[in-house]
């Protein structure tokens, strides 16, 4: 194939003639022992230190072991970045690197038309392309005439890079990503100083490595500078605006949830304790605070999920912010567990990182769809707060929102994540400890007149006085307690009182919210309304349709029990609402209940989140059936 | 930022010298009479008066069931958590404050049906919890179903024709879950209560105690042979630590070895106690004689009461993590 000077053979607006690009979404796809997380990553890091905001979603291989070079064992790691406006991890690939045919294949359907394939030429062998399933070849056989495909002998060049080191033919074959890396870092303009940097850190301990990487990067941009395969390197937008000072860092979800019960601990000036048990895609939560040498953060990998609750419990009783972090088969085996922090009012957070249920589902696959386990999968009278992150960054916010409620309230809270967030990152700025909210502990209790049960006239929390405290000794449990004193009590009158109570606690930490915030204006005819991970889409539809002049705004909520006293009233500013979610309308049905309002809803249940465009296709239809 | 003051009570001094008293919360059990938790809650109070520690470092937790009530009758802190999952809400709190002393306290349904995992798990990981399973054969709360240590072809509620799956052996289930200090009494011997339930408290580690429970109710007389007058002497083999293993009235019984299995020899009148004579080693090696004796029961053997196991291993919470 003829090398294509791609700015005066492929006239497209939206990428190759415009030199700076608002946004750009490149995949980088291979084997998933070809390093391409940490090829992608690389390249995210760079975008964002070179001020351009930065969305990322990788995705594993379905099977942990799959045979090198099939369809089972591809990795991907998408990067999308550019001005200030991005939310979302892209809806399609603009610039795809496949490592192998197999990563053709699985991708190609994600790219645009007329999107660009970079391609491991040196891959595309006879017995590559029968483990990818391709019955020819499709470099030679014209089905990728929609795109414009730079074939490069990669593994090839790579070699030849390499030629003269102590490598094996693996590591050779696995310097291949710097290659692409390399290149891709031409043709975006990356300061190669730094990843020269990176590399000396990185593969301090083998020396041979980082020679082999340096030398594959090199040849890869030096291929792009010498190719004459692009005419000029490109640049993306950038966004200065979200340039405060301070140290930014590319973080997924499941990340920021587990920094997010630290900080939390830290600021209360508890020990944070998280009870855990591996589940996809949850696990990483516990992971990460198992790292922590800090005597007051402990993780417990428990036998199960009931005992990592347990544990968190016993934790809670005595005295530290309790936590753990599972996923919707987990919560199930919770619920019990839920309901006696419940009874015995105490403060817990219990991070749920949904996936596609029923039962053990796709465990691979995002959705929304385990609100209504949170907000009623108990037995009794039991209610508890739920928030939801709304993007990889914001699952730190909200932790602390909800370790705030939790200690404010003492009440176990549920927080929704799910694996779309969990796995997905963006660049964030860490908040330094006294930028985060003041915490309320009931840690302040007088032992002459210590009552168990008596409560805070304000938040009607319980006082929390723990082990070690004198003369405060009291016995908590599942049993029905007398108002004050917490005593046993079967009483009918006291019951009903008890589970009024309970409710008002919960239903009195909406004072706490800032008032409901639209984007795009209280006037627009449709609203949509979205909650958790829909978020980014929700919000770039909203700025696409109103572009177009579209009246259209949006409300995301993360306060989904109680909901904001405010709400009812912003749902009926508007002559439509449409609520979008990654379930089959939970959300709405919960919505109707409480304002019966006729709302309209936008489900998906596919496993993946929303595109921008559904959104925007879903809303100009809804808009033209609008009188 | 936050408010962590807490105001002592001037109660907190210990009373000298210790009283039992101290350690009850004033609420009345609500136990049958007659009921073997009245002589455990007796002896565990007694014990903490005697281990001084303060009322409240003290933490007794419990799972569901007529023994998990024990904690409301206690004056220390105490949770009354969920059916078998005691184990887990203890060690929440023993990690995050080592400090504290903690006690679980569980019954035959709530550690070995509903709770085995959690119990399995406590045991192995050794954190320095002390665990009472009060086992009475029975579910005495639901009114008198067969637990899994109800014994073969036991009639109840539940098995109108008698129990058909072989039960648990608790101090032998311990012992196999690599437990490092493992014991057993019977709750009509107050003293070996106290004394056990001390060692245990001494103990650095996990601390397994079985405690034979008597149901008035439900299955009154599971282990009267091993706890009444009359029959106690043949039935009941107290163990001491490096002492040969004897019983029967005059301590005239002894147990040996024949070819891996134990048997009981009488002495003649004067004869001493023969070189063959099993002794009792809690520190062994391994766990294998303590298993056998574990499993010892009439009719053709006593059943072993005290301590069948101590031995030093790392302690989970407490010890640094192996590097
Ligand atoms: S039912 Fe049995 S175990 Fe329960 S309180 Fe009565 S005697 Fe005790």
């Amino acid at each position: 194939m003829n090398p294509v000077h791609a700015a005066v053979d492929l006239p497209d607006p939206d990428l190759i003639q415009v030199q700076t690009l608002d946004e750009i979404t490149v995949k980088f796809a291979g084997d998933s022992g070809d390093g391409i997380q940490l090829a992608g990553q690389k390249f995210a890091l760079l975008a964002s230190a070179a001020g351009e905001t930065v969305r990322t979603m990788p995705d594993y291989p379905a099977e942990i072991r799959s045979p090198v070079g099939t369809l089972g064992g591809v990795s991907g790691f998408q990067v999308r970045t550019g001005s200030a406006g991005i939310h979302t991890p892209g809806d399609r690939i603009d610039l795809l690197v496949a490592l192998n045919p197999a990563a053709l294949r699985t991708n190609l359907p994600e790219l645009k038309a007329n999107g660009i394939v970079i391609l491991d030429e040196s891959a595309f062998t006879a017995t590559n392309l029968a483990k990818a399933g391709y019955p020819g070849n499709p470099l030679e056989d014209g089905s990728l005439r929609d795109y414009r495909v730079f074939p490069v002998q990669i593994g090839k060049l790579t070699r030849g890079a390499l030629k003269g080191l102590a490598l094996s033919t693996k590591q050779t074959t696995r310097s291949r990503n710097f290659f692409a890396l390399g290149l891709i870092c031409w043709l975006f303009p990356r300061p190669r100083a730094a990843v020269d940097e990176w590399i000396e850190q990185r593969f301090a301990a083998t020396p041979e490595l980082a020679k082999a990487n340096h030398r594959a990067f090199d040849a890869g941009w030096n291929y792009g500078e010498t190719a004459e395969y692009f005419v000029s390197p490109l640049h993306v937008a950038t966004n200065q605006r979200m340039r405060e000072a301070g140290v930014y860092r590319l973080v997924t979800g499941n990340a920021a949830l587990a920094k997010g019960l630290v900080q939390s601990a830290r600021r209360a000036g508890l020990s944070l304790f998280l009870g855990g048990y591996p589940i996809t895609p949850a696990t990483e939560v516990m992971q990460e605070l198992s790292r922590y040498r800090d005597p007051d953060v402990h993780m417990f990998q428990a036998e199960d999920e009931i005992a990592a609750i347990g544990s968190a419990i016993g934790a809670a009783f005595a005295g530290a912010l309790g936590a753990t972090s599972t996923s919707g088969p987990g919560l199930s085996l919770m619920g019990e567990f839920l309901n006696l922090a419940v009874i015995a009012e105490l403060p817990l957070v219990v991070i749920d990182v949904q996936r596609a249920g029923p039962s053990t589902g796709i465990p691979t696959k995002s959705e929304q769809a385990d609100l209504l386990q949170a907000l009623h999968g108990r037995h009794g009278e039991s209610p508890l707060p739920v928030l939801a992150a709304a993007t990889p960054a914001d699952c730190f916010a909200t932790v602390v929102e909800a370790s705030r409620i939790a200690l404010r309230y003492m009440t176990p809270v549920v927080v929704l994540s799910d694996l779309s967030l969990a796995s997905g990152a963006e660049v964030w700025r860490e908040p330094a400890l006294d930028e985060l909210p003041e915490f309320t502990l009931h840690r302040s209790v007088a032992a002459a007149d210590f009552k168990p049960y008596r409560r805070d006239p304000e938040t009607l929390a319980r006082p929390w006085a723990v082990p070690g405290d004198p003369g405060m000794e009291h016995v908590i449990g599942g049993l029905e307690k007398a108002g004050e004193s917490g005593a046993v009590c079967y009483e009918a009158e006291n019951h009903a009182a008890m589970v009024q109570l309970r409710h008002d606690k919960v239903a009195g930490i909406a004072r706490d919210y800032p008032a409901t915030a639209v984007h795009g204006g209280t006037d627009a005819c449709l609203l949509l309304l979205g909650w958790g991970s829909t978020f980014g889409a929700i919000r770039e539809a909203t700025d696409r349709l109103r572009q177009r002049g579209r009246s259209v705004a949006c409300l995301h909520l993360r306060h989904l029990n109680p909901l904001p006293h405010d709400l009812g009233e912003a749902l009926r500013r508007h002559r439509a609402v449409l609520v979008i979610e990654n379930n089959s309308g939970q959300l709405w049905q919960q919505l109707r209940a409480e304002y019966l309002l006729d709302l309209q809803r936008l489900n998906k249940v596919q496993g993946t989140a929303f595109r921008i465009a559904e959104i925007v296709e879903a809303t100009e239809s809804l808009l033209e059936t609008l009188p | 930022m936050s408010q962590t003051t807490v105001i002592p009570a001037a109660t907190a001094e210990l009373p000298t010298p210790p009283d039992r008293a101290h350690f009850l919360s004033g609420t009345a059990p609500r136990w049958c009479p007659g009921c073997g938790c009245f002589g455990v809650l007796k002896s565990l109070t007694a014990t903490y008066a005697r281990l001084g520690v303060p009322r409240e470092r003290l933490v007794t937790i419990s799972g569901i069931g007529c023994t998990s009530r024990l904690p409301y009758y206690t004056g220390t802190y105490g949770f009354h958590t969920l059916h078998g999952r005691a184990p887990s809400v203890a060690l929440g709190v023993k990690l995050v404050n080592p400090e504290l002393s903690v006690w679980v306290i569980s019954g035959d349904g709530d550690a070995l049906a509903i709770g085995t995992n959690h119990t399995l798990h406590l045991l192995r990981r050794n954190p320095d919890i002390k665990m009472l399973l009060l086992n009475n054969q029975i579910y005495g709360l639901t009114k008198g179903q067969a637990s899994p240590t109800s014994p073969l072809g036991l009639v109840t509620r539940s098995t109108p024709y008698g129990v058909a799956d072989a039960p648990i052996n608790p101090v032998n289930l311990a012992l196999a879950a690599g437990a490092s200090f493992v014991a057993r009494v019977a709750d009509t011997n107050g003293a070996m209560m106290e004394e056990v339930f001390a060692a245990a408290h001494a103990h650095r580690g996990v601390a397994f105690v079985e405690v034979l429970l008597n149901c008035v109710t439900f299955h009154d007389g599971a282990y009267a042979m091993i706890t009444d007058k009359d029959t106690r002497d043949e039935y009941a083999l107290a163990m001491c630590p490096g002492q040969p293993l004897l019983y029967g009235k005059q301590q005239r019984k002894v147990l040996v070895a024949d070819n891996g299995r134990i048997l009981a020899l009488p002495l003649a009148e004067g004869e001493a106690v023969p070189d063959q004579a099993l002794r009792h080693d809690p520190q062994a090696g391994d766990a294998g004689l303590a298993q056998q004796l574990a499993l010892m029961g009439p009719p053709d053997l006593p059943c072993a009461l005290g301590i069948f196991r101590q031995v030093q291993a790392p302690v989970y919470g407490l010890d640094p993590k192996p590097d």
